[in-house]
């Protein structure tokens, strides 16, 4: 979340698309109400289902699965036509006066590509900014050139008119209407309008672009950095957020640093590589610090070995390698992967296709599940499982974890505020917290590197594991999370001077200002620096005192960066550092106290002196973006199963997604991996036997894939069973009955999984280009382990990910449904 | 004692169902055994295992799709049927604090309270031979807490206060939202309200008593049995002989406390 939860309340208009809030972070109601009972504000939801956020919505607009950019460019187009643009907002604070390379072209020009597009992949070098003499992006403060961002925005945009958008998503034309409208009103400066958005927005083969096309709406009408506005990621589980800050991805280290690579052998090469400049003196450019968090990091990892030794122990990347989940999975169904570590993860029910994935996990030799209870994923050998254990040689761990009560440590909330949770009770039987079996991991691992030696034992042997007292035998026995907490923190390894104060060596680094890029202070997570200080864990207040009365609660927990509650907040006021909303002020300029007062304000110097985007290069908010691989602005492209023209340009789908389907058949594989990765694409002769766009989803009482929900009594009372929403006309063409059960089918699972049919008025079909799309929904939640089993949805779908991030399209695939025969 | 008031805002409601868990995680009730009925309402109906339950209801109408969600528990009558008909002294009463009580020890199983209880709440187990049903977390309000399900819900669709303070909410969010106050019968008022908007008012009532009040056959029942609870006999050996005659011989080992 740019914003906070609490923040919501300040909204005048709340956009709730591509998440079902209301089920899934039913707290957030708590503040969406807040707003409209005190600001009348107005809640509007898109979604291809009726769910219960629409239930209570003001206004709900129905989208066929997979169109969200279709629907946000028609706002966009809306807004730009009906002159809802916060102007003042956009020239300063955006990048749209900036001229951008005149051999750029678009996807106006280019029926739905972008310049650059050699095969698969993008020659990025037209998406660039015109720039002068000094290196700094030339402007054009009238925003009229040709080839000034908002020209070129506004060309792009011009295509997505209202009849084209509701020819593709199938929405009502009031109903977007009626969304425009009221969402692109907050443009005043003094409204302010939210987005709320979650998994529906981001598994897609687009995903990424769906969320860059509420940045460019949220810009354009000004609503980012101010109070009741932002883009607010809805994070799904309870430390998601902390999981993703401490760098649990493949191509990122804690604090966001990007990952070295096999090229970048050196910490020089790598510090050149990726430290953005910028010579605007106004800009912030905060990533230019890149190596004063790097070397803080690789000193918290390795405290005795010099910088550049440190470096030479993180294991690098290949350079065009993709080391995320899918590329795992495909790998492991190669036999290419010897052992997993599954770690409260349940791939077994979670990933698309799942039955190629519980397919590739026998290929395993050994396979580590960590976990509450027994998954499917630690049981993928069992005969539920529909598989001949006698056939499976892996060799499957259960280690027993300690559930979060059962522990202590912080949690990251989509705030981004950091909350220390004690223990209430110890772990059951011999289950462990999540640090004492890596712990036992580590000491073990070491003990065997030193008995044995082995390719490159310093990394290890090195390794700085300092998390408690030492036992008898010179191991930690019993790491503390509070010692874990201060290195990521970070503090001074030697007696240095800082902005003129004095700090001792074991001194906490007050806050990343303060990181130093000469070895001299170690920091495991740039970002929480100044999450604890010398005297407390600030991670622990809790003080709900709010002295300003706009919630910021700022000396309950802490939230990174720096404890600011809304990031990018220099946006929030003018040039005089006055407040564009003066009832919901985020922060305001004292000329008395020549201060700023409210939030702590984004980067240092006083009104006008910075621009306020300081994580992006030029400071400047971006329009225009060229660190996407699939173009700088977002366009529609079709989900890759679907049976539904693309009617914008001549892209059915998006050109740079990795083909998974193509490849595993151009390289011959293994039956089960071209089955597995198999889709039935827009024009290939098996399409039409899967007429029917399936959508998959939680609901509140599930959590994700039910490895912790199918086992409480209570919930399962009240979700027992898999089930398939569908449109009573649906249900009447094929003779379904509500309740009764139902085979589902897709390309990748022709025998298909049976379900219970909910036939419901909440579902209604499509008209698209003329024809009838019908859609049906299903629940990720279930599995063969638990209290309550049933069908896998993911059994169905697709194995394709985001051009960008490689997420899943869970969202949008094909399928067919009967009725089961007796 | 305050006399307090629950009140739910149907405008408000997500069908989370917080309460509905926490209504069984603070009573400590078992969860039942269930089946995907073709809605996501389950249990299927109240239990003696559930005293509260979200009853979704799809309903399509002239200002188009409404999916309604109702906290169905419990109506905490001022004048209850069921402790009118309820022939056995001390197994159920109002108390001062609005909420109507139900004491397992002094019931006798009768089931004379499910039948005269306008809004179909009590529910009888076999298994235990009486009745149970929503205490308005009597416990937990004489102890200056919320009930379990209004502390619970997110929304603001459950709140909990005094009387009065919740009658003029009650009548000024119904005026704000055009809607009606439900029940509103001067005569049969209970200290549990209901805000509906007027747009599902109809197609609520369906599934609703759309007059709750005290059903004459209670009226008529109580003026029957009322000598044997005046005679003189003891409140115990009443219930005792009541029971003998509706149910016939008791046995004893079922129950700990009454005999
Ligand atoms: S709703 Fe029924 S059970 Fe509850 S107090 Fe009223 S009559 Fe008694
Ligand atoms: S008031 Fe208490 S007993 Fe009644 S429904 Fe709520 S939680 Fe259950
Ligand atoms: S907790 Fe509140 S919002 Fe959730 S189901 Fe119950 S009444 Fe509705």
């Amino acid at each position: 979340m740019t914003n906070h939860w609490n923040d919501i309340q300040h909204a005048d208009a709340i956009l709730i698309m591509g998440s079902n809030a209301a089920e899934n972070h039913p707290i957030s109601f708590k503040w969406v109400n807040e707003a409209r009972a005190k600001r009348g504000a107005k809640l509007l939801n898109v979604d291809p289902r009726f769910t219960r956020t629409s239930a209570v919505a003001d206004h709900y607009a129905r989208i066929r699965s997979g169109t969200d950019i279709a629907f946000l460019g028609g706002m966009i187009n809306y807004a730009i036509r009906n002159n809802r643009i916060n102007w003042d907002y956009i020239r300063d604070y955006s990048d749209a006066a900036y001229l951008v390379n005149p051999d750029f072209r678009g996807a106006a020009d280019l029926d739905g590509v972008f310049s650059g597009l050699k095969g698969s992949t993008y020659d990025k070098s037209t998406w660039s900014y015109q720039t002068d003499e000094n290196g700094v992006p030339k402007r054009d403060e009238t925003m009229q050139d040709p080839n000034s961002v908002f020209q070129l925005l506004k060309k792009h945009y011009a295509r997505y008119t209202p009849e084209k958008v509701c020819e593709l998503t199938g929405t009502d034309p009031k109903d977007f209407e009626t969304v425009c409208d009221v969402f692109t009103a907050t443009y005043l400066p003094e409204k302010s309008g939210t987005i709320m958005y979650a998994m529906g927005t981001t598994q897609h083969t687009y995903g990424s672009q769906n969320v860059r096309a509420f940045s460019v709406l949220q810009i354009l009408l000004g609503n980012i950095g101010v109070a009741g506005g932002g883009i607010n990621a809805l994070r799904g589980e309870s430390n998601v957020q902390g999981s993703t800050d401490h760098g649990a991805l493949y191509h990122i280290l804690p604090g966001y640093l990007k990952y070295p690579k096999a090229s970048e052998q050196s910490l020089a090469v790598y510090n050149t590589n990726n430290t953005p400049k910028s010579n605007d003196p106004m800009s912030i450019n905060w990533w230019g610090n890149t190596p004063k968090y790097m070397a803080s990091l690789l000193k918290a990892w390795w405290r005795d070995a010099d910088l550049e030794t440190g470096y030479s122990y993180l294991p690098k990347i290949d350079d065009t390698t993709n080391y995320s989940y899918l590329p795992i999975f495909n790998e492991m169904a190669r036999g290419n992967i010897k052992g997993m570590f599954a770690w409260g993860m349940n791939p077994a029910v979670g990933a698309p296709s799942a039955r190629l994935i519980r397919r590739a996990l026998a290929k395993l030799e050994w396979l580590v599940a960590i976990d509450l209870w027994e998954t499917e994923t630690s049981a993928f050998w069992q005969k539920e499982a529909g598989v001949d254990p006698s056939t499976i040689n892996t060799e499957v761990f259960l280690l027993p974890a300690a559930a979060s009560m059962e522990k202590e440590g912080s949690v990251a909330n989509s705030s981004r505020l950091a909350q220390w949770r004690y223990k209430a009770v110890n772990p059951p039987g011999r289950a462990e917290d999540d640090l004492a079996i890596l712990t036992m991991l580590v000491n073990k691992t070491k003990e065997l590197y030193a008995k044995e030696g082995g390719a490159f034992p310093d990394p290890i042997l090195n390794l700085s594991w300092n998390y408690g007292k030492l036992g008898l035998d010179g191991k930690i026995h019993h790491p503390s999370p509070r010692e874990v907490a201060k290195e990521i923190n970070g503090f001074f390894l030697v007696d240095k001077e800082v902005d003129g104060k004095l700090y001792k060596a074991g001194d906490m680094v007050p806050g990343f200002p303060a990181l130093q890029d000469d070895g001299s202070t170690c920091s495991g997570n740039w970002l929480y620096c100044n999450s604890i200080s010398d005297t407390e864990n600030r991670m622990m207040r809790r003080d709900t005192s709010d002295p300003t009365g706009l919630g910021f609660y700022h000396n309950w927990a802490w939230c990174w960066p720096m404890n600011r509650r809304i990031i990018y907040n220099r946006a929030s006021v003018d040039k005089k550092g006055q407040p564009f909303a003066k009832d919901k002020p985020v922060i305001w300029w004292s000329p008395l106290k020549k201060a700023w007062l409210g939030d702590v304000p984004d980067g240092g110097g006083g009104p006008g002196a910075k621009h306020p985007f300081i994580m992006v290069p030029h400071g400047r908010a971006q329009l225009f973006s060229a660190s996407m691989t699939d173009g700088p602005f977002p366009e529609h492209y079709e989900p890759l199963e679907s049976q539904v023209r693309n009617t914008i340009s001549a892209a059915q789908v998006s050109p740079v997604i990795m083909r998974w389907d193509k490849k595993v058949q151009e390289e011959v594989c293994d039956p089960m991996l071209v089955e597995g990765c198999n889709a039935a694409v827009f024009g290939c002769e098996e399409a039409p036997e899967f007429p029917i766009v399936c959508t998959t989803y939680r609901v509140v009482e599930h959590w994700q894939t039910g490895q912790m929900t199918r086992w409480l009594p209570w919930l399962t009372e009240l979700v027992p069973n898999q089930f398939v929403e569908m449109s009573e006309e649906f249900a009447k063409e094929k003779g379904i009955r509500n309740g009764e059960l139902v085979r589902v089918t897709s390309i990748r699972n022709r025998e298909g999984i049976i379900a219970n049919a909910y036939v419901t008025k909440r579902f209604k079909p499509f008209t698209i280009n003329g024809e009838t799309v019908h859609q049906v929904g299903m629940t990720w939640h279930f599995g063969y382990k638990g209290l309550v089993t049933g069908a896998n949805a993911n059994d169905l779908s697709p194995f394709v990910g985001d051009a960008n991030t490689m997420i899943p399209e869970y969202k949008a695939f094909l399928v067919n449904v009967e009725k089961v025969r007796r | 004692m305050t006399e307090y008031i629950k009140l739910i805002d149907l405008t408000k409601c997500t069908g989370c169902r917080g309460c509905q868990v926490a209504c069984k995680n603070w009573n400590g009730l078992p969860a039942e055994k269930t089946q995907f009925i073709g809605s996501l309402q389950n249990p299927a109906d109240l239990s003696y295992d559930t005293w509260c339950l979200i009853r979704f209801d799809e309903i399509e109408n002239g200002s188009g799709l409404k999916w309604v969600m109702r906290h169905d528990a419990c109506m905490h009558c001022d004048w209850p049927a069921c402790v009118k008909a309820c022939p056995s002294p001390g197994a159920l009463v109002k108390t001062e604090t609005g909420a109507v009580v139900h004491d397992p020890n002094f019931c006798i199983g009768c089931k004379a309270c499910t039948v005269a209880c306008p809004f179909d709440i009590p529910r009888y187990s076999a298994v235990n031979e009486n009745i149970s049903k929503c205490t308005l977390c009597y416990d937990r309000i004489t102890d200056g807490r919320k009930p379990a399900c209004v502390t619970s819900c997110p929304t603001g669709c459950l709140t909990f206060g005094p009387k009065a303070e919740m009658q003029v909410r009650a009548r000024a969010r119904a005026a704000e939202i055009s809607g009606v106050v439900y029940p509103n019968n001067p005569k049969y008022q209970t200290n549990v309200l209901y805000i509906m908007p007027a747009e599902i008012r109809a197609a609520q009532l369906q599934h609703m008593n759309p007059n709750p009040k005290m059903p004459t056959t209670v009226l008529w029942w109580k003026n029957l049995f009322k000598p044997f609870t005046l005679i003189g006999m003891g409140a115990v050996a009443g219930a005792a002989m009541l029971h003998y005659m509706v149910r016939g011989p008791h046995e004893p080992e079922k129950k700990e406390g009454g005999e």
